[in-house]
């Protein structure tokens, strides 16, 4: 462990943002993680938070819709577990591609960010197909309340699915390029920690919102 | 003496560096001009720039302010319309929270929190840029709703359902939740930023326990904003789709619950009461121990009941909501959480004031503001506890009683504050004292003037005054004491001189350019950020100091030839002294990120994207398109500039650009 945070450390210093050539010797004056990935971890932090105004709002208003418009009545559970599955894989495949990262094999990188990439375009897919769905049977953003939040909160996490795609692309081509600045395996790191936030959001959301019944 | 130098080619990192930036224009590597400022990273130009902002914005919510009290300066006011007056109570708030006091506090920290750690910059100097950006955009974003339809008109607080489109159909209410979603973007990337260069920057041997407490208060700040913003984020989300795009989230008739939006609200409002006031807190704990000359008294207390003030501002929302029907249960857990908060706000007044006790105290402006705040907080925070009781606060409840308080919190306690700093730091950030006699007028027509204007609302709330009517009649005015008119009439007049009292602090400044330089340790100081020159040079420090104790900058100077618990200290060195000291021994190869034009790109693209929700939704995709664009560009600019971005040597060898600092 120790080892590890003395590596991040120096990492820190030829890091994107970082500058600063002036302490080499941060000892106990910082945390070890580099700044990046401290960044990281505290917007992901406050994500939680995001994620849980929106998933508080659904619990509220999940109940109040019309007679036959419901979640009883729209879900198509295997469907959707079938998607949520491709999600869950995209994470396996993130983590081969940190692995390989760190191994500093570029082209594993690149082909396990492209399957992460692919699988996720994938559940963003399913995602357009079900609200598609949704929509014909009748579901519009503002038929009920439960359909607002319900989309309110899908529609987000799908936003993020998607920004975690762009990413996961830029980071590939960066790689395939080589113009990452500073280190690269931590890049790829970081945006999987971004990626498996996404997921496990995605199992909280699959839990309450298809799951359990209204 | 230390070169700022650019990066030579051996000294450039060994891993893959982009070799060009993709950029469209020439990398803005201009040292002067107002390019030097439009495009700076340098965090104590964007402290100075989120300060001059915010101010200017203070102007703007104090003239609102006026305006309000012109109106109810007599019976039967005609100086705003019902309209009107809803728009500018709105925006009087929306203006002092967000547009004024929080850049303010964003000012200060940015400016002094990497000075007072010892660090040479924050830890993302182009996203903290960018932050920049986005607070300014938004604000203006915000502010353009006045001429484009009408301003918001559903207060502060934007109760739903009655922010809903049938009961206020012009655009304001759009400009307001758009634009609070772009100044946002600012607070959460501002708080990733510092707690970042807080928790892993600080100089050698400065550990936690040995940080200034104004560093600590702007930590835990930053924290309260990391985890608030995102809550209102979703309430300004769920309002923008109920008012553009057709979502039914607060349609009642729909079924939709009206406590929604407030639990919502205030879940991120009230640990903003404390995102306003612990910045404040932080500065008189540093003012208050240099013209005492004594140590802070309780230094871990203070830092630790500010964190329980941090933490605790999380269980307390529902005590703006006693009147809303939440049920016994509820109302009693959050009275009495409430009630539990005023213990750590009472260890914090107890300690300023035992830091005063004894001291060899100077009266100066700064000082003056500080113990004004001490008191005039502790009147607000009183008036606080007898809402904390629910009975009590059914009574009060949209009161000017309320009016009172959190202006006695606020005004007394956050902006007293705020002008605390402002004379304390000014010498360090411009080079110039303020003048001390001007600046007493100014202390004491604001104090006057505030209590004046703030003093006989409470008198006002309880005869029943409600917050927000615009206007009032002589024949309900009552008589006696108890006549309302007369009260309005003395507020209005207080208002009148508390606007008296804060233009002077501009006079003040406007005079103090002519003044002689400031020497270097006007005050004799305490802390990091007086250990280098006035104003500090670009990259801080010469040398980056290693830290022994709490207030390092004080032992440095005086050494404690006392024993055990007595304490007396000598003078060993001079300000002067210990840095020509660092000079002497100045860092070899300092680098500083070079500036960059992505910050403000990225930002516009933001308000873009806000007028497209607003006017036409294809300008979305155009706005969004931008971002984009610009995200890229950022992720392949390198973070020093390359040879190539500089102009060509001048005939007497291109020195120019190598800034040669200070002797």
């Amino acid at each position: 462990m120790a080892d590890t945070a003395v590596h991040d450390d120096q990492v820190g210093h030829d890091d994107h943002d970082d500058h600063d050539h002036g302490h080499d010797d941060h000892g106990h004056t910082s945390t070890g993680l580099s700044h990046n990935k401290l960044g990281m971890w505290l917007f992901l932090g406050s994500e939680c938070l995001l994620f849980g105004g929106l998933i508080s709002t659904y619990m509220l208003y999940r109940g109040r819709h019309s007679e036959n418009l419901g979640p009883d009545q729209v879900w198509d559970i295997p469907f959707t577990s079938a998607s949520s599955f491709v999600l869950l894989m995209s994470s396996l495949t993130m983590v081969l591609a940190v692995s390989s990262a760190k191994r500093g094999d570029d082209r594993n990188t690149k082909t396990w960010l492209s399957v992460t990439a692919l699988l996720g375009s994938l559940f963003v897919a399913g995602q357009v197909y079900e609200f598609t769905t949704f929509h014909a049977e009748g579901l519009g953003f503002g038929t009920s309340l439960f359909s607002s939040s319900f989309f309110a909160l899908t529609g987000f996490h799908g936003v993020h699915v998607s920004v975690g795609i762009i990413m996961l692309l830029a980071v590939t081509g960066m790689v395939a390029k080589n113009r990452i600045p500073g280190d690269k395996a931590e890049v790829v790191e970081l945006v999987g920690l971004y990626w498996h936030f996404v997921d496990i959001v995605w199992i909280l959301i699959f839990t309450l919102v298809y799951l359990i019944p209204a | 003496m230390a070169l700022i130098e650019r990066p030579a080619p051996a000294l450039i990192p060994a891993v893959a560096t982009p070799s060009s930036s993709y950029g469209v224009f020439r990398r803005p590597v201009e040292t002067t001009g107002w390019k030097s400022w439009v495009f700076t990273i340098d965090h104590k130009k964007l402290g100075i720039m989120y300060g001059v902002a915010a101010l200017f914005f203070f102007l703007v919510g104090g003239v609102e302010a006026l305006l309000i009290r012109a109106q109810l300066a007599g019976p039967n006011g005609t100086i705003l319309s019902a309209d009107k007056y809803n728009q500018m109570f709105t925006m009087h708030a929306t203006t002092m929270v967000f547009l004024f006091v929080m850049p303010m506090a964003a000012a200060f920290g940015n400016y002094f929190l990497p000075l007072q750690i010892g660090a040479r910059d924050v830890a993302f100097p182009r996203i903290n840029a960018f932050g920049f950006w986005c607070f300014l955009f938004g604000a203006i974003f915000i502010n353009t709703s006045w001429f484009l339809g009408g301003a918001a008109d559903g207060g502060w607080f934007m109760y739903a359902p009655n922010s809903s489109v049938p009961f206020s159909p012009t655009n304001g209410i759009d400009f307001w939740g758009v634009g609070l979603q772009i100044t946002g973007i600012a607070s959460l990337t501002g708080a990733i930023n510092l707690i970042v260069t807080v928790l892993n920057m600080r100089a050698p041997g400065m550990s936690l326990m040995k940080m200034p407490i104004f560093t600590w208060m702007i930590l835990v700040v930053q924290f309260l904003l990391l985890f608030a913003i995102p809550v209102i984020t979703v309430a300004l989300f769920l309002l923008m789709f109920q008012r553009s795009f057709g979502a039914t989230f607060f349609s009642v008739e729909a079924g939709a619950d009206p406590l929604l939006w407030q639990h919502l609200f205030w879940i991120f409002g009230h640990p903003e009461v404390y995102i306003l006031i612990l910045p404040s807190f932080g500065i008189v704990s540093e003012v208050l121990p240099v013209f005492s000359k004594k140590p802070l008294f309780g230094y871990p207390l203070v830092v630790f009941s500010g964190c329980a003030i941090g933490f605790v501002g999380w269980g307390v929302w529902a005590h703006h909501m006693f009147a809303s029907g939440l049920g016994p249960i509820s109302v009693a857990v959050f009275s009495v959480s409430t009630m539990a908060i005023a213990l750590p706000t009472g260890v914090k007044i107890v300690n300023w004031t035992l830091t005063m006790w004894g001291g060899k105290i100077r009266f100066t402006t700064a000082m003056l503001f500080a113990i004004g705040l001490i008191v005039q907080f502790t009147i607000g925070g009183l008036s606080g506890v007898t809402h904390a009781v629910a009975p009590s606060d059914t009574q009060q409840t949209d009161t000017y009683y309320i009016v009172a308080h959190f202006h006695y919190v606020l005004f007394g306690g956050a902006v007293l504050g705020i002008f605390s700093g402002l004379y304390y730091w000014w010498p360090k950030i411009f080079g110039k004292l303020l003048s001390e006699r001007l600046g007493k007028w100014n202390f004491w027509l604001m104090v006057v003037g505030m209590n004046m204007t703030f003093g006989p609302m409470h008198i006002l709330g309880l005869q029943g005054q409600p917050r927000r009517m615009y206007v009032w009649t002589e024949n309900r005015a009552g008589d006696g004491f108890f006549d309302l008119g007369f009260w309005n009439l003395i507020s209005s007049i207080g208002a009148a001189v508390l606007g008296i009292g804060v233009l002077l602090f501009f006079i003040n400044v406007f005079i103090s350019r002519k003044h002689a330089p400031a020497p270097l340790d006007p005050w004799d100081a305490r802390s990091l950020e007086w250990m280098t020159t006035n104003p500090p040079k670009e990259h801080n420090f010469d040398q980056v100091p290693t830290v022994h104790h709490l207030d390092e900058f004080f032992h440095r100077k005086y050494e404690d030839r006392g024993t055990e618990d007595h304490h007396d200290y000598h003078q060993i060195a001079t300000a002067e002294e210990i840095m020509a000291d660092q000079e002497a021994n100045a860092d070899k190869h300092i680098h500083l990120p070079s500036p960059s034009y992505w910050p403000i790109v990225l930002a516009f693209s933001l308000p873009v994207m806000g007028y497209g929700v607003i006017f036409n939704k294809f300008m979305i995709p155009v706005g969004a398109t931008l971002l984009l664009l610009s995200m890229f560009g950022w992720s392949m600019e390198p973070h020093t500039a390359s040879e190539a971005d500089y102009d060509p040597p001048t005939p007497e060898g291109g020195a120019e650009l190598e800034v040669v600092s200070h002797g």
